[in-house]
């Protein structure tokens, strides 16, 4: 809401400064976004008066003047404009002087070999309108030389976002008022004017909605004469951000703006019969003023007459009606309509407008008479024209609320104490009316209260918030228990965890490209599709990590990254079967391009860069799991990692044969080429929330240990297994061949070739062993590879000789 | 005996022996002498073999003392025993030298040039957003909240009319939502949150009062230009009690932010405002000054009332006291249950703190990026250290 000094000094009597009057409007909750005073962006124009005006030597369309700027010598200007000639007084610019339309600086300069001291301004270029035609032309009494800031009559403009609780204050009456409440001068009396009428309205009135529309009142006025709105009233409309149309147009806007009260008027030459608010009919069809079609439904409310729609009831005015040049009578609209009915209106039809933004918020339903006798008395003085008696339709919800309010809860609410003189006093001079039992009745232009804490917060916005002291919160007695879930402390510990192994943490969007999400898709999970994405890129929310961390290895990739390694910790979206979301906490892991770049060690990969494959991924997920505190020396390595992962280089960690806690692998190279990635890219995601908790109570103490007295022994043993079979089976196996006394098993080889007969491997193991209380003998030791070779051989190894 | 006599008769016995006196010393300066000289391990161990080995003449000269006269041997084997000594001395003092001398020769050799660089582990990073979080879960922490979550598609009674927002009012459409097609099972339109607000409800519908909690997380709106993204972080503060008022949101609110910011001179301005879900409503500015980094560049520097010289106000936070109909719909008496409730967006916490200027390059995941704005995984919040990472 933009409003000029000037226009706010009609309504409120103050002295204050333009600053004082942002502090105040900040400190009352009225927030000041811009303050702007046009004399600043004017200055280094003036008044100036043309005495010469020669035809430019080198072009047609160019005039060389001398004009008097009211001191000095006259200054030679070249102008472009039609309308400049001897004798006319008009606005010069001076070198320096900044052009506000375009941010231009004026210099001296030579124009076409001319030289020009300064330019003769229009209306656009001084952002005062949208004429262009010519050079401003000032009338003849106009003091050559005085700065045109001071001689338009310049003030400064202050723009307030207005929250949508206060429909009363999207006028300046009511930005008056608060301010006034505020100390910051008196406000004025509303000036109703006093006018003749003659004669009943020739027009039919009629709502039949009440319900949509409980109160139209209207008046015709006759013989009126649609010009140009007087110039005040333009510079007001201009500094509010409207575009002066014309004079019947600008002061419905004007009183709009002035009073948060829209109105309309219609040329009453276009209407037919009776006009009547009521409900559109199906399918009915209205050409709006901004000049779109709108099609509407019976849910909404609509002004009309015999031949058809007029106006979208406080929401947009049509184009068959509205006011032109010719208008010579006009119906006046003046009505109440439902809130909700507006709100509802306007997202069902897309359609914003000023008269919907006040409708919807509540305009006060007990300003229709006033309203309409303000908007006459504007359109008399300015227009002319004789106006009819008043038609009222229906009746406005004008009931005030009350609410039981005790001036304690300033304190014990709002956490200031104020003197109940003084909470009288503020209630009092915002128009409500406080009983002696503090039974407080609401004006009807405030239907955002309808509580004690709303009065709460009149009292206390007013007295100022700066005055409410802090207050510490009370400190829970004990020990500080973690606040965090063990979920939540699993996550940053993860995520932790990710980084010291040298990955980087990436916030990638939750929505993805529907194609991208359908790649990684669960089966029987429908995705969840935004019917209104901001881009097509961003649509569908992500089943995976993956396809996000992909992208953004890609986007790395593209920008000559040589290695990647990137993680991400968030959710996966699903559904319950009631139709909720079911967020799963998940960490994604893309390790793309070179796992080590191309070194002087010959150590390390023979000096050669070496891309990521499966085991990278899988170390990546067992290394996570671990720190999370999953069983990793119970998880079985399976398949059925997904289509997007490399059949034969991919897995799952599972524990027991359904709870699937990751899933790793290289991914397949159509996901690599569906995300136009070049590969080998690994990937791992970890399920964070199949990982199984900590059961029972929390415990510090640990099991009791200490470190065996003996020293333990090593066993190498090297079996011949079938090709097919998982060395992992082998291992499991041969740990699990004597708990008593194997420790640990670790494999060492698996080789292929020369010795070991085709279709089979040759596995390697190292076992440790480690004795109790006594040292091993000779045949506890064959005993113990008794019991190995016999638990291999289930699997159908052998033992190589 | 005179002490001369019994010297001669040693001189004497030796002379029987074979073995001059003279010629003893004769052979072990010789020997001492070729030991010096030795300039390989080989020599010294063939001289070794010489004095000391079974056929030296020192062990030789050893054999003889099992022969004489318990005089003569009391009178010769010191003699020869510390010729022995000697010579074995030298021996090892120069083995011990020799070996020393090929060991340095040998490390010479092994010479590595250490200005190459060493195999290199990746350095890891944790997203400043993340960092962010995990200070405040700490600040909030000592302050006794505890950390709550909710779901981010959330249904439209939680996101909005629970909160105050029926369906025809107008904030509704200042939330730029982002819908789905879908409704759950109670017919509700299924949304994506638009703000962290729905924890409030879930939290004080599933537990009841008190409450002392933040809700850290991801929310959406339909929104994209330079400082907004149509997804971004906030953090929700909701403390329900008995007598809870807007002194004590004002006490949180600077307690928070001067620990977040460890400035002792930050400075609030909360100014009326409206929120469905509040009444009274406050918006909060922050005092700020604009200085020079050692970079060069401008940076707003929170700090100082925004109405000194040289400083200004900026937004930086929604909040209120918790509106009765919201506590009602969480089931709880606002008759009884009183609070206040915030909520803050996270990655502008993160920008004003660490000096990031593009919101968007939050979520792009450019490695250069990252790795240059975030942070080690050791520089883990705690109170002891400071919550905050130093650059």
């Amino acid at each position: 809401m933009k409003f000029s000094l000037t226009w706010l000094k009609d309504h409120l009597d103050t002295d204050a400064s333009p600053a004082e009057i942002a502090a105040a409007l900040n400190r009352i909750g009225l927030e000041v976004e811009g303050m702007e005073d046009p004399a600043e962006r004017l200055a280094g124009f003036r008044i100036a008066r043309v005495l010469t005006a020669a035809p430019h030597p080198d072009a047609d369309k160019l005039q060389v003047l001398t004009v008097d700027t009211g001191e000095g010598d006259p200054l030679q200007v070249v102008c472009g404009a039609p309308n400049a000639r001897a004798g006319m007084k008009g606005v010069l610019g001076l070198p320096g002087a900044v052009v506000p339309a375009n941010g231009m600086e004026l210099r001296k300069s030579a124009i076409r070999g001319v030289e020009s001291n300064g330019m003769m301004c229009s209306v656009r270029e001084l952002e005062l309108g949208d004429e262009h035609d010519g050079i401003i032309e000032l009338p003849d009494d106009a003091p050559v030389g005085t700065g045109f800031a001071e001689y338009h009559g310049a003030s400064p403009v202050f723009d307030v976002a207005i929250t949508p609780n206060r429909p009363d204050c999207m006028g300046v009456y009511g930005i008056a008022r608060d301010l006034a409440a505020a100390g910051i001068g008196t406000l004025k009396p509303l000036p109703v004017p006093q006018f003749a009428v003659s004669g009943a309205c020739p027009v039919e009135i009629r709502t039949d909605d009440a319900q949509g529309c409980p109160a139209f009142y209207g008046r015709t006025i006759k013989g009126v004469t649609n010009g140009s709105a007087p110039e005040w009233m333009q510079q007001r409309l201009i500094s509010a951000g409207q575009r002066p149309i014309s004079a019947l147009v600008d002061i419905t806007n004007y009183v709009m703006l002035a009073y948060g009260r829209p109105a309309h008027a219609y040329d009453t030459a276009k209407l037919t019969g009776a006009v009547v608010a009521r409900r559109a009919a199906d399918g009915e069809t209205v050409l709006a003023l901004n000049e779109k079609t709108y099609t509407l439904t019976p849910e909404m409310t609509v002004i009309a007459d015999d031949h058809g729609v007029h106006d979208i009831a406080g929401i947009m005015g049509g184009e068959d009606s509205g006011c032109s040049d010719n208008t010579s009578e006009v119906l006046l609209e003046v009505a109440y309509f439902d809130p909700e009915r507006i709100g509802a209106t306007g997202r069902a039809l897309g359609l914003t407008s000023d008269a919907r933004g006040r409708f919807e918020r509540g305009v006060d339903p007990a300003f229709l008479d006033d309203g309409l006798a303000i908007l006459t008395g504007l359109i008399l003085d300015i227009c002319g024209g004789e106006a009819s008696e008043p038609v009222h339709a229906g009746a406005p919800p004008t009931e005030r609320k009350t609410v039981n309010y005790t001036p304690c809860l300033a304190e014990t609410l709002g956490g200031v104490a104020i003197a109940e003189d003084e909470q009288r006093a503020t209630l009092a001079s915002l128009g409500f009316e406080v009983a002696d039992d503090w039974t407080v009745t609401v004006p009807t232009w405030r239907p955002d209260v309808d509580g004690a804490p709303d009065i709460v917060e009149e009292v206390v916005r007013i007295h100022g918030l700066d005055s409410i002291q802090s207050v510490p919160l009370a400190r829970k007695d004990g020990v500080a228990l973690p606040t965090a879930t063990p979920q939540q402390v699993l996550e940053r510990r993860l995520r932790r965890a990710a980084a010291a192994r040298g990955l980087n943490e990436a916030v990638t969007w939750s929505f993805l490209p529907t194609a991208d999400a359908s790649h990684f898709a669960q089966e029987g999970q429908p995705l969840w599709v935004l019917d209104n994405p901001i881009s097509e890129d961003m649509k569908a929310m992500r089943p995976s990590l993956l396809p996000g961390l992909l992208s953004a290895a890609r986007r790395n990739l593209d920008r000559g990254a040589d290695g990647l390694r990137l993680f991400e910790v968030g959710r996966r979206y699903f559904r319950n079967a009631d139709g909720s979301s079911d967020e799963r906490l998940t960490l994604g892991v893309i390790l793309a391009g070179d796992k080590s770049p191309r070194s002087w060690a010959q150590t390390v990969n023979g000096g050669k860069s070496a891309a990521f494959d499966a085991y990278d991924a899988k170390a990546e997920a067992m290394a996570l799991l671990a720190e999370a505190g999953a069983p990793v020396d119970k998880l079985q390595v399976m398949g059925d990692a997904g289509d997007q992962f490399h059949p034969g280089q991919s897995g799952t960690l599972r524990l027991g044969p359904k709870n699937v806690l990751a899933r790793f692998g290289a991914l397949h190279p159509l996901t690599l080429a569906a995300f136009d990635v070049a590969g080998p890219v690994v990937a791992v995601e970890l399920f964070l929330d199949a990982i199984p908790g900590k059961k029972g109570a929390a415990s510090f103490a640990r099991p009791a240990y200490s470190p065996p007295a003996l020293q333990s022994v090593m066993r190498d043993f090297a079996f011949l297994v079938p090709a097919s079979l998982p060395a992992g089976d082998l291992l499991r196996v041969v740990k699990g061949a004597d708990k008593a006394n194997i420790v640990d098993a670790r494999i060492f080889d698996d080789f292929r070739g020369a010795g070991v007969p085709e279709g089979s491997k040759s596995i390697a193991l190292e076992v440790t062993l480690q004795p109790g209380d006594k040292t091993y003998k000779d045949e506890d030791l064959k005993a113990i590879t008794d019991k190995v070779v016999t638990a291999a051989a289930k699997l159908g190894a052998e033992l190589r000789g | 005996m005179p002490s001369g006599i019994l010297l001669l008769c040693v001189a004497r016995r030796l002379a029987l022996a074979g073995v001059p006196m003279t010629e003893l010393q004769n052979r072990k300066d010789t020997s001492l002498s070729a030991i010096a000289a030795a300039d390989t391990l080989d020599a010294v161990e063939a001289l070794r073999i010489d004095a000391l080995g079974k056929q030296g003449w020192i062990s030789q000269l050893l054999k003889t003392l099992g022969k004489m006269s318990p005089e003569e041997r009391q009178a010769q084997a010191p003699v020869i025993q510390a010729a022995r000594g000697e010579v074995a001395d030298a021996l090892a003092q120069r083995k011990q030298a020799l070996e020393h001398a090929a060991l340095e020769q040998r490390l010479v050799a092994e010479t590595m040039d250490l200005s190459l660089p060493a195999p290199d582990s990746p350095r890891g990073t944790v997203h400043p957003v993340s960092q962010v979080m995990d200070e405040l879960a700490e600040i909030f922490a000592d302050l006794g909240f505890s950390v709550a979550t909710g779901p981010e598609i959330e249904d439209e009674w939680h996101n909005f009319s629970a909160l105050n927002m029926p369906e025809s009012h107008p904030a509704r459409a200042m939330h730029d939502t982002f819908y789905f097609p879908d409704h759950d099972a109670d017919g509700r339109r299924m949304l994506l949150r638009t703000h962290t607000s729905p924890v409030q409800i879930r939290t004080m519908i599933e537990g009841g009062a008190p409450v002392r909690i933040i809700a850290p997380g991801r929310v959406y709106r339909s929104d994209s230009d330079a400082t907004h993204t149509p997804m971004f972080h906030q953090i929700e503060g909701l403390v329900i009690d008995k007598d809870i008022h807007l002194g004590h949101l004002k006490w949180t609110l600077e307690t928070f932010l001067k620990a977040f910011f460890e400035r002792n001179d930050i400075v609030l301005r909360l100014r009326p405002s409206y929120f469905p879900f509040t009444e009274p409503s406050v918006e909060v500015d922050v005092g700020f000054a604009v200085e020079k980094g050692a970079d060069g560049k401008d940076r707003r520097v929170l700090g100082g009332s925004g109405d000194a010289p040289g400083h200004a106000w900026m937004e930086l936070l929604g909040s209120g006291m918790v509106n009765r109909r919201v506590i009602e719909m969480s089931g709880l008496d606002p008759d009884e249950w009183q609070g206040f409730a915030f909520g803050v967006g996270v990655d502008r916490l993160a920008m004003l703190k660490y000096g990031m200027d593009d919101l968007r390059a939050f979520f792009d995941g450019d490695v250069r990026w990252l790795q240059h704005y975030g942070f080690s995984p050791f520089d883990q919040p705690t109170l002891s250290a400071g919550v905050g990472a130093s650059a």
